[in-house]
């Protein structure tokens, strides 16, 4: 049992000095230009809920989050499995595990405008390796600044590439965490490679799985300059993700009040979605 | 060699392909590039190498970015390493709340945030400053490096604190003298996470900065919009980027599996 000592706040004030400093200020920004209308010359009228509503009913926004819901769900329903399934075909021990650790964590040390570089000069349909290939190769018609769908294909798949290593890692450090005693037992009862999964590895997995589902929907949701640079948003407005769509409005159009409406709209659904993977995946835990 | 490790060896490949592409492109010619299709380069050139090494407004930016990230780190670890602490030993008011709302930071867009940031940071004269993109970046490091700490210390029994505080060692003698050696994988591994976290981000960095502490990472945007194709020196700048996360990453490969799991297995 931990000891009760108010000494802590001692500890945590810088910590929380510099997090509220970063966090509150350029929110209460936020809130203040999210309830004011401007025309120009640093003059600020009230405006109360009004960009809000205009916000909740605009076409513009219905069709940036459902979007932005789109990609979600696809990261998460390729990238968990394909990094569960990748985990538990690893090895334990051996010269090859920091080898295959160290090559799968380079991708996410790479910035992210680079990401989006190095994509499209590797989509690129002449010169580019996937895209020759695509386009002469195999006889598809693939260029990306053209077709929507290749747009889509292209951006789920450089997002696969840079963070499935994520969900990789965290199983693989949840899988060589159990001991071997449980699946000599497990050999001796005659269990089957499904029931081993499901009753050892998948329970013990389990903590760090909440965490890769909780990071991945937080990380993808929100993510900005890797699809910014690879696309741009287009061709049209396709691939327009919601963050993209937030850029365009505040420093594109440089409307302050719509913009900081979106924001708080947008966090706002990130910590109820964030809140009900938490609380879903861990309702079991409490009994 | 077992028949499933065929699924780990295709996954490297897939992940190498878009790098090789990438680090094969910078040593091409401009010609070779645009000229046509070739897998690997026919006449090897180091001239993109050479731009970069000899052009300040290019090799400033790796300087700054490598600034502001070891600042960030610092920062972070060490303000961060008395608050885990205290999470994972004490129980103070209000302590289960504080956790979670620092951990919410993690998840506001940074998108949100890059304009009242650039107003924040204009207003403290700090704009255009390595300190003000290290600031900055503490919005999600110090969370990150915060919950990363307090798992590692978490797996270290509380006996060991009492034990030397009975043996007469004060305070910060024992922190210094016997916990951190016990916890310095954990430390490694959080210093780690805020450097990667650091390193990657632009959003903020862009932001923040101008000319002096321009991060390599928005000179290479600038010059992909403005001098057209230069493909070349792009994709050597780019290879450039990879380098440090490469070695920092090598130094924590036997803590890095406990380390994304933040410690927690």
């Amino acid at each position: 049992m931990r000891k009760v000592n108010q000494k802590g706040w001692f500890f945590v004030l810088p910590v929380l000095i510099l997090v509220a400093f970063n966090a509150l200020v350029p929110m209460m920004t936020v809130v203040n230009y999210s309830v004011q209308e401007t025309f120009g010359n640093n003059q600020f009228f009230w405006h109360g809920l009004g960009w809000f509503q205009d916000i909740l009913r605009s076409e513009r926004f219905h069709a940036a989050l459902g979007r932005q819901f789109l990609f979600t769900f696809l990261i998460l329903v390729i990238e968990v499995p394909l990094g569960v399934i990748i985990a538990l075909s690893m090895p334990r021990k051996g010269f090859w595990v920091p080898v295959c650790l160290v090559t799968m964590a380079l991708p996410m040390l790479i910035p992210w405008n680079v990401v989006g570089a190095m994509w499209n000069i590797f989509t690129l349909p002449d010169i580019g390796l996937l895209g020759y290939f695509m386009n002469h190769v195999l006889g598809i018609d693939y260029n990306m600044t053209r077709s929507p769908f290749a747009a889509w294909v292209t951006i789920i798949t450089m997002d696969v590439w840079h963070w499935t290593s994520l969900v990789v890692l965290l199983c693989y450090a949840g899988l060589v965490s159990i001991p071997d005693a449980y699946y000599q037992a497990a050999k001796i009862d005659g269990a089957s490679n499904w029931a081993v999964f499901r009753y050892i590895q998948l329970p013990k997995m389990k903590q760090v799985l909440t965490i890769a589902v909780l990071l991945r929907f937080m990380d993808s949701f929100n993510v900005y300059t890797e699809p910014f640079v690879l696309t741009g948003g287009g061709p049209g407005n396709s691939t327009t993700l919601l963050s993209i769509d937030l850029v365009k409005i505040a420093l594109g159009q440089f409307d302050l009040g719509p913009a900081a409406a979106m924001s708080l709209i947008y966090f706002a659904i990130t910590l109820f979605v964030s809140w009900l993977f938490y609380t879903l995946m861990t309702r079991h835990d409490v009994k | 060699m077992q028949k499933r490790s065929i699924i780990p060896i295709l996954y490297i490949l897939f992940l190498m392909l878009p790098i090789y592409w990438l680090v094969a492109m910078s040593f091409k010619t401009t010609q070779e590039i645009l000229g046509g299709f070739s897998l690997f380069p026919q006449t090897w050139t180091l001239a993109s190498y050479k731009t970069i090494f000899t052009d300040p407004t290019w090799y400033w930016g790796y300087i700054n970015s490598i600034l502001y990230v070891t600042i960030n780190t610092v920062i972070s670890v060490t303000v961060a390493l008395p608050a885990a602490y205290a999470f994972s030993r004490y129980r103070f008011l209000g302590d289960k709340q504080l956790f979670f709302w620092l951990l919410t930071n993690r998840m506001a867009p940074a998108a949100v945030f890059a304009l009242p940031f650039f107003q924040l940071y204009s207003a403290m004269e700090l704009f255009d400053t390595h300190i003000a993109v290290a600031l900055a970046h503490c919005l999600f490091n110090i969370p990150l490096a915060v919950w990363i700490l307090e798992g590692f210390m978490g797996g270290v029994p509380k006996e060991l604190d009492e034990t030397a505080f009975v043996d007469g060692y004060s305070f910060p003698r024992f922190f210094t003298q016997i916990f951190l050696p016990t916890i310095k994988a954990g430390v490694g591994v959080a210093a780690f996470f805020c450097f990667m976290f650091s390193w990657v981000e632009l959003l903020l960095a862009k932001t923040l900065t101008a000319v002096y502490a321009k991060p390599i990472a928005a000179t290479m945007t600038r010059t992909a919009s403005s001098a057209g194709y230069e493909l070349g020196l792009l994709a050597a700048a780019g290879t450039l980027t990879i380098i440090p996360g490469a070695i920092v990453i090598w130094f924590v490969r036997n803590y890095i599996a406990k380390g994304f799991a933040l410690g927690r297995v």
